[in-house]
């Protein structure tokens, strides 16, 4: 407990004393956390709108004359990955990671400081590499998120000059970031937790972003490999990934390599990445669900291991987006066995969040409002999930606009469900005003019934074969007419959610400016992060001493108790209960 | 309150049009019915649990709403209601998993009467291959591949010599046949898909994958690339006809061997000239066309273009439309030439014919054209002098209002549609970035600016026709 007694003195604490210090190399987790946030969030609404020309192509193909078919697979490529890397996991870790591990473990800050702060700015510059390509000769890479080689650095496939080289480096450089940042978080998570704070009391989110961090430290270094070695074939000519090819009728210098090598890397890290996203979403959106259902999270114990066995899980499955890569086929066994088995764990934190609902005392707040919807969009990403991880059932389906529709259901349109129910929870807390509640219930409305309009009948077109990626699908024997129209339906209510996403960004901004102030802790909120001595937190949280922690954090409508939650640090004699109140069970 | 009678309303809705989309499986056309019987299992469990799981969260939500009146309960857990609902997942998960890989360990092992049938990719085109007589296929690699030898077949090995070439983008097969498609690429990662035949498989460079299937019925189906492989990854599409065996051994019997293919000729460019004269009346004694007649530009084009083009108003394949009256007259005059040793001797003449860039008729911003052919670049080279591994002709130099109307019957499905057009089919689909007519103009505009590029082969002197046969 040594460093414990070291962090309950001030005196150590070295306060920025200037506007620089405070705000823009800062140290302070919190104005990093909102540093990645204000950045992620920015270049995510750039994503979003390449989401909308893309649309726009497949809705009303050739109308559009600025959309060429490089244009348009540039548009399709860099949606893709900005969503995932650039938005989803720099948002969910760097933000509400950054955010909330020091406040909800209780501790001054991160244990690396400077490094922190190092973190966001190579995220920075990741971020900026990669918008550069939108201004070099040839634009970005256009050889979709997942960039496969040999097309993605050859003739033929857009931005295979300069724009593939600047997505390696950028990525190169994220990874880099995410490194420095991931590293911060472990340790303090597992070194820095104030008195009384075990395992297992930690909020869920804590579980989901310590899980989903350990999963980015032991993937990302796949894709640095596969980025760095990609990028000698592409500028030093080697050959990793490149076997003795022609391209546009010349032959190559290359000879040996394997562009399925570079596939097994790129899914060892890439189907680990969609729980990167997906754990800390399972995480927040079940402390959200408890707070504002004024009940504990059903089934804590197994709601952690679930996120734990996922995690592990998660590393063994990778090849079940590669069943028609042209891998030993043999494989299949194997990966569907253990992708199906991931269903079970999944479907038991379902079953959890609904459960903690059931007989709960349901507040429908607007965070709460996104967290059901979540419920609903997550069982239906996940049950169709099923269909493409069955191998067999993957060969109809895959590369069609059934896969488009599964993931964007189950971590687009989910964990952007939790970002934004996570992000009216925790607004007050972070700003000290609460955002505008009918615009809050506008923006969820039209997010949730229109995503649901884009995706629900993009399934079908999967079924009928309609295949991703295409720039227009022309005259074919098996895809009718009404297709067509249902694409520019899809594109309609595609245009419409984006729309909304501004009602957003409008309530943010009037919050800020001349939103009222909220009360302290609004929501009833049991875990630590609430209880800091100044809301908004200052620099180093706790003032003069860290907080001791009695109890884990879902202590809500506990029986017998004055209050309907007991906020962690109150001990068990603390606690005011009404006269013949029997005492809480679990207070350990 | 909302919340609940919407998420109630979503999962009917969900159900509903579950039930009565339009958009669904393609009927099914060959032995992989256990994948669909696969998917409707899945269907029944996921449904049952996507119906059972929202219903209880709408119930919930409607039941335990704060009203301020009650409280909610306190129950950390129970480890009999999670260890039931575990258990009844995994019965799910394994009652759709069984069947799943029963049908997938039929689709890994390839029954030995299986024929074998090789498919090639390449940007963005397909082609096929058969065993010859011997049963064997020949070695194949891409560093044999050549202008003469554009597949990569090995020329030294006796199996090779045999094989029958499909240099179209039309497999036909047999139906009730079990099918082993050995799936090649020489440049990038393709995929060859059929939706009805429920087969996908990726063709990877550098090594050979294949895939199984039985047709079960008769009918043309589509092929298609579902790996991104570059700008014109869309209009790399070709056609399965699934006939009878009669019929199919017709077909194959008329595709020729490797060996044919490889076989060089003696060509007579006198001969040639002589046969020229005909053509000379429209498209001129030096090729360069004449716009009053219609007629375009021959010089600068390659003989494998024309030999194609050729062949497709022979057949009726271009030239049909009735808007197209122009190419009606050529595919009148292109069967007067049905002598393959004519047409090898003609085309060699024209061929020999130096280029010249034919006069500009129309007026355009060829500046802005420049990045309208951006789209273009990639098959038809940046200075628009063809890439004969694409299949692209050459256009610097070629008359304007000849590309104009041409891009415009593309666009019309005046030509490119006939099923056996493989690259008109492309240009269709090109054709969609073009589809207002000012930046049409602007980009015939640029095309006119490009510099005629320098002959392929060395114009021959009058005096070396005269001499007789030539080995080109």
């Amino acid at each position: 407990m040594t460093h414990i007694a070291i962090a309950d003195q001030t005196a150590h604490l070295h306060h920025p004393k200037t506007f620089i210090g405070k705000y823009i190399w800062s140290q302070d987790h919190k104005v990093i956390a909102i540093q990645y946030s204000v950045t992620a969030i920015f270049v995510g609404l750039i994503a979003l709108l390449l989401s909308v020309l893309m649309r726009l192509q497949l809705g009303f193909p050739g109308q559009f004359n600025f959309i060429t078919p490089d244009a348009y697979l540039q548009f399709v490529t860099m949606h893709g990955m900005i969503m995932v890397i650039y938005l989803l996991t720099a948002l969910l870790l760097g933000g509400f990671g950054n955010y909330l591990i020091p406040l909800m473990v209780g501790t001054r800050d991160m244990v690396f400081p400077y490094l922190n702060m190092l973190s966001y700015w190579f995220y920075l510059v990741s971020v900026i590499v990669l918008m550069s390509s939108f201004f070099v000769t040839g634009g970005p890479t256009g050889a979709g998120w997942t960039l496969y080689p040999p097309q993605s650095i050859l003739a033929g496939t857009p931005g295979a000059g300069s724009g593939i080289v600047l997505m390696l480096l950028s990525l190169a450089i994220f990874i880099v970031a995410f490194t420095m940042g991931g590293l911060n978080y472990v340790t303090t998570i597992f070194q820095a937790r104030t008195r009384g704070m075990t395992l297992m009391r930690m909020p869920l989110t804590i579980w989901g972003i310590l899980t989903a961090t350990i999963l980015g430290l032991l993937a990302f270094p796949a894709l640095l490999v596969s980025a760095i070695m990609m990028l000698f074939d592409a500028t030093l000519g080697t050959s990793f990934f490149m076997p003795a090819i022609v391209s546009l009728g010349e032959p190559l210098n290359h000879e040996g390599g394997s562009p399925i090598l570079f596939q097994h890397l790129f899914w060892f890290f890439g189907h680990p990445e969609v729980y990167i996203v997906a754990l800390p979403a399972f995480g927040m959106v079940s402390d959200v669900l408890s707070v504002h259902a004024r009940k504990n999270i059903f089934g804590y114990r197994m709601m952690v291991w679930a996120i734990v066995i996922i995690g592990g899980l998660s590393f063994i499955v990778w090849a079940h987006h590669m069943y028609v890569s042209g891998m030993n086929p043999y494989f299949g066994f194997f990966f569907a066995t253990t992708t199906l088995i991931i269903a079970v764990p999944t479907a038991i934190k379902v079953y959890n969040w609904v459960l903690t609902l059931w007989k709960g005392n349901i507040h429908l707040t607007v965070p709460m409002l996104f967290a059901i919807g979540f419920i609903f969009t997550f069982t239906h990403g996940g049950l169709s999930g099923l269909f493409l991880g069955n191998v067999v059932v993957d060969l109809p389906l895959s590369d069609t606009f059934f896969v488009v529709a599964h993931f964007h259901m189950v971590m687009g349109v989910s964990p952007i469900m939790v970002l934004f129910a996570a992000l009216y929870h925790w607004f007050p807390l972070v700003s000290g005003k609460q955002l505008h509640t009918g615009l809050g219930k506008l923006h969820f409305w039209g997010t949730f019934l229109g995503t649901y309009a884009i995706y629900l009948p993009m399934h079908y077109l999967g079924f009928l074969g309609v295949p991703r990626r295409y720039y227009a699908l022309g005259d074919t024997s098996f895809i009718p007419e009404s297709a067509h129209v249902l694409n520019e339906d899809i594109t309609i209510a595609a245009i419409i959610v984006a729309l909304f996403q501004l009602v957003f960004v409008a309530n943010v901004i009037w919050t800020l400016r001349s939103g009222p102030r909220s009360v302290r802790n609004p929501w009833g909120v049991a875990s630590l992060e609430w209880h800091t001595p100044d809301v908004p937190p200052v620099h180093g949280n706790w003032g003069d001493a860290l907080p001791t922690v009695h109890r884990w954090a879902y202590d809500y409508s506990v029986p017998g108790a004055k209050q309907d939650f007991i906020p962690q640090h109150v001990a068990e004699e603390d606690v005011e209960y009404e006269a013949g109140g029997r005492r809480s069970g679990e207070g350990e | 309150m909302v919340i609940a009678l919407v998420i109630l309303a979503l999962v009917v809705i969900t159900v509903v049009f579950h039930l009565y989309s339009p958009w669904w499986l393609t009927p099914i056309a060959s032995n992989w019915g256990a994948i669909d019987t696969t998917i409707e299992i899945s269907f029944w469990i996921t449904g049952l649990v996507f119906i059972a799981v929202n219903c209880f969260l709408a119930w919930v939500v409607w039941r335990y709403k704060h009203t301020g009146k009650h409280k909610a309960h306190y129950e950390p857990e129970s480890k009999k209601l999670e260890s039931w609902l575990t258990i009844l997942t995994a019965i799910g998960v394994i009652a759709m998993l069984t069947p799943g890989l029963i049908a997938w360990a039929k689709v890994v092992n390839v029954p030995s009467e299986a024929t074998n049938v090789e498919a090639i990719g390449q940007q963005w085109q397909w082609t096929f291959r058969f065993p010859g007589p011997d049963g064997e296929l020949g070695g194949a690699d891409a560093r044999f591949v050549t202008a003469q030898n554009p597949y990569g077949i090995d020329p030294e090995d006796p199996n090779s010599q045999d094989d029958l070439i499909v240099n179209s983008h039309q497999l036909h097969l047999p139906v009730g046949k079990p099918v082993k498609l050995l799936l090649r690429s020489n440049d990038v990662l393709h995929n060859f898909a059929v939706p009805q035949f429920r087969i996908k498989m990726d063709l990877v460079p550098g090594t050979v994958t294949y895939q199984w299937f039985e047709p079960s019925r008769t009918g043309s189906f589509d092929i298609l690339c579902e790996e991104l492989c570059g700008v014109a990854h869309f209009t790399m599409r070709a056609q399965v006809i699934i006939e009878d065996e009669t019929a199919y051994e017709q077909w194959l019997s008329r595709q020729p061997s490797f060996a044919q293919t490889q076989r060089n000729y003696d060509i007579d460019l006198v001969a040639g000239k002589n046969l020229y004269a005909t053509c000379s009346a429209c498209h001129g004694a030096d090729g360069g066309g004449l716009a009053a007649m219609q007629a375009p530009n021959l010089s600068g084009l390659e003989s494998w273009y024309m030999e194609r083009q050729l062949r497709y108003y022979r057949e009726g394949i271009r030239g049909a439309h009735p808007a197209d009256g122009g190419g009606q007259q050529m595919a009148a005059m292109a069967r007067s030439v049905a002598e393959p040793r004519d047409l090898r001797n003609l085309l060699a003449y024209i061929e020999s014919l130096p280029a010249i860039a034919a006069p500009p008729t129309l007026a355009g911003d060829a500046e802005r054209g420049a990045q309208v052919f951006q789209a273009c670049v990639v098959c038809h080279g940046a200075n628009g002098q063809g890439t004969r591994a694409l299949q692209a002709p050459q256009l610097a130099g070629q008359a304007d209002w000849y590309l104009h109307k041409q891009l415009k019957y593309f666009s019309m499905g005046w030509r490119g549609k006939h099923p056996q057009d493989q690259y008109g089919s492309q240009m269709r689909l090109m054709t969609r970035t073009i589809q207002n007519p000012e930046r049409l103009q602007d980009l015939i505009a640029y095309i006119a600016s490009l510099p005629v590029p320098g002959h392929y082969q060395t114009p021959l002197a009058e005096a070396q026709i005269v001499e007789g046969t030539q080995q080109p």
